[in-house]
């Protein structure tokens, strides 16, 4: 087996941990940061979670493979994008107006489009954003396990798209590729597939239905 | 070791014995003997969630603790919680520190967002500056609470400059906590400013917020800090048996998720998860009074907390019922949690 890519994480809140866990856990390498000092967040990695690196973000990025964007949607326009340039980058934010209120750079059209519009030197793979950050740790399943669910993600790039599925893999859910951000709208709050989670054949019912609504 | 217990409510609408909902006013009434009787009851806490909407129409608890202050002598009174990102954390001090003046030194306050965020648009306040607004707010509420005139510049209200806030505390600062829901920076935070943690469990295995308990305590000894204590705070319901507090509580719990889910997130609840929370690894202390004190004395234990509080009704509950679950978890699982922990 060769050299597992590696990970950093932007964000160390409710989302940002549990994926640096489960990354970890999945054996690749994690690096954590957030927009401060990585002192800040060193007890948070210590405790929550062992074996996490806590870095600035320009040097957690810089060594990773996979940058995972996991701060408050509202926070993504202090990210500058060079930052990112260059990085295969996981979008775990979400437009969510009900719970986080109204952004209005956001209201027209799918987020992750409207993210990777921003992120030009980046290929952007929506993913890691549908399931409730409590389940994401619990319902994780090795491969082939009877009560496996699946996990969803959505990207322009072939190449990222095939990458991203095989790390959701790794990370315990059996992935399922959406060829395209706009079809990852799929994803978004309020459709059938977030919040809920789903097995492959729920979860691919569910993405045809959306198809089939928004065709 | 000293456990404390307390009950919580959000001001959940009650309803009559045929299901149709009592008016707001009823329910605050409601809710002043619930507080009441937990007094007579044996409970040691009883507090109130701030929210804005039909179904929890509870914006004020302040003025409905001090009612039950007037009416009882022992029992501590406060929030659970205060949303302090849209309030003023010079009035919150006021109102609280005048329900101390009245309950003869009993208040509490639990800061937090809680489930509701409809004050964020009734008082003109955009959730996405929920983050400065709770920190800024929250640094200057453990300022008010030090007793001295404040100084103060900040971006979320007007400065203070050697201000003299009224009413004075009587005997040190009010016990405050910070209410954290998964979010380990605001465990971190809560060290920092000296607040006690109450971790608000709503839903899969407790046991995992063991480490934020951990991470609490080795974040105080970094700032230099004496210990404090964590509370749990989770919803359930006591009744006779399990089977008669699963089937009065199963149709409210659905019905109350459902009516969130889209604004919170929340799966809706089915049969088979409810099962699971209301089992010995989930969140919800739904149950006869032995199922519900063997599993607040396990959590207590694997979270390493000392108090408990139970999120009681339900929008859509009777009045009677509300009362039945207050007596048995004051007369029978509280004895009976000390019992299991001693």
């Amino acid at each position: 087996m060769g050299q597992l890519s590696s990970i950093a994480v932007l964000g160390a809140g409710h989302v940002g941990p549990v994926i640096a866990r489960l990354a970890i856990r999945a054996g690749y390498p994690v690096s954590m940061a957030t927009s401060g000092d990585p002192l800040d967040i060193a007890l948070i990695a210590e405790l929550l979670i062992p074996g996490a690196q806590p870095r600035w973000a320009s040097e957690a990025v810089a060594g990773a493979d996979i940058v995972v964007l996991a701060i408050p949607l509202h926070r993504f326009v202090d990210v500058d994008p060079s930052l990112v340039s260059g990085k295969l980058v996981i979008d775990a934010m979400n437009y969510w107006p009900a719970s986080d209120g109204v952004l209005t750079a956001f209201e027209d059209g799918g987020s992750s489009e409207i993210v990777a519009a921003r992120l030009t030197g980046s290929t952007v793979v929506k993913a890691l954003n549908h399931i409730g950050y409590h389940d994401l740790e619990d319902r994780a399943r090795p491969a082939g396990a009877p009560d496996r669910r699946a996990a969803g993600a959505a990207a322009d790039d072939v190449a990222a798209l095939a990458t991203i599925a095989a790390m959701l893999d790794r990370l315990g859910y059996d992935p399922v590729e959406l060829e395209s951000l706009r079809a990852g709208r799929a994803l978004e709050p309020g459709e059938a597939v977030f919040g809920s989670v789903l097995t492959r054949a729920e979860f691919e019912r569910a993405v045809r239905r959306h198809e089939r609504n928004f065709a | 070791m000293t456990y404390t217990f307390g009950l919580d409510t959000f001001g959940d609408r009650n309803a009559d014995a045929t299901g149709q909902p009592l008016t707001h006013a009823q329910t605050i009434r409601n809710v002043v003997e619930e507080g009441v009787f937990a007094e007579q009851a044996g409970v040691d806490f009883f507090g109130i969630g701030e929210h804005h909407t039909d179904v929890f129409p509870m914006p004020a608890g302040d003025v409905v603790l001090g009612a039950i202050a007037a009416r009882t002598e022992r029992i501590r009174l406060g929030s659970a919680v205060t949303v302090l990102s849209s309030d003023d954390p010079v009035r919150v001090f006021q109102r609280y520190s005048t329900l101390n003046a009245i309950s003869g030194g009993r208040a509490e306050v639990i800061l937090g967002r809680g489930s509701s965020i409809d004050s964020f648009p009734l008082f003109g306040y955009d959730l996405a500056d929920y983050e400065l607004l709770f920190d800024e707010k929250a640094t200057l509420f453990a300022e008010l609470l030090t007793g001295g005139p404040v100084t103060w510049q900040g971006k979320t209200r007007a400065p203070l400059l050697h201000q003299d806030v009224v009413p004075h505390l009587e005997s040190g600062p009010l016990p405050v906590w910070i209410g954290v829901g998964g979010n380990p920076q605001s465990v971190i935070r809560a060290a920092r400013l000296g607040f006690s943690l109450a971790l608000a469990i709503i839903g899969g295995p407790p046991a995992r917020f063991a480490a934020y308990s951990q991470l609490f305590r080795r974040a105080l000894t970094e700032f230099g800090r004496e210990p404090l204590p964590v509370l749990v705070h989770s919803p359930g319901h006591v009744a006779a048996t399990d089977e008669q507090a699963k089937a009065e509580f199963w149709p409210r719990w659905l019905d109350i998720i459902t009516l969130m889910a889209p604004e919170r997130g929340f799966a809706i609840p089915t049969a088979e998860s409810f099962e699971r929370e209301t089992g010995p690894s989930g969140a919800l202390y739904v149950g006869s009074p032995e199922t519900v004190a063997r599993k607040i004395a396990a959590n207590l234990q694997a979270l390493d907390a000392t108090r408990f509080d139970l999120k009681y009704g339900m929008p859509g509950l009777t009045h009677d019922q509300l009362m039945t679950n207050i007596e048995l978890y004051g007369r029978q699982v509280i004895p009976r949690v000390r019992e299991l922990l001693n």
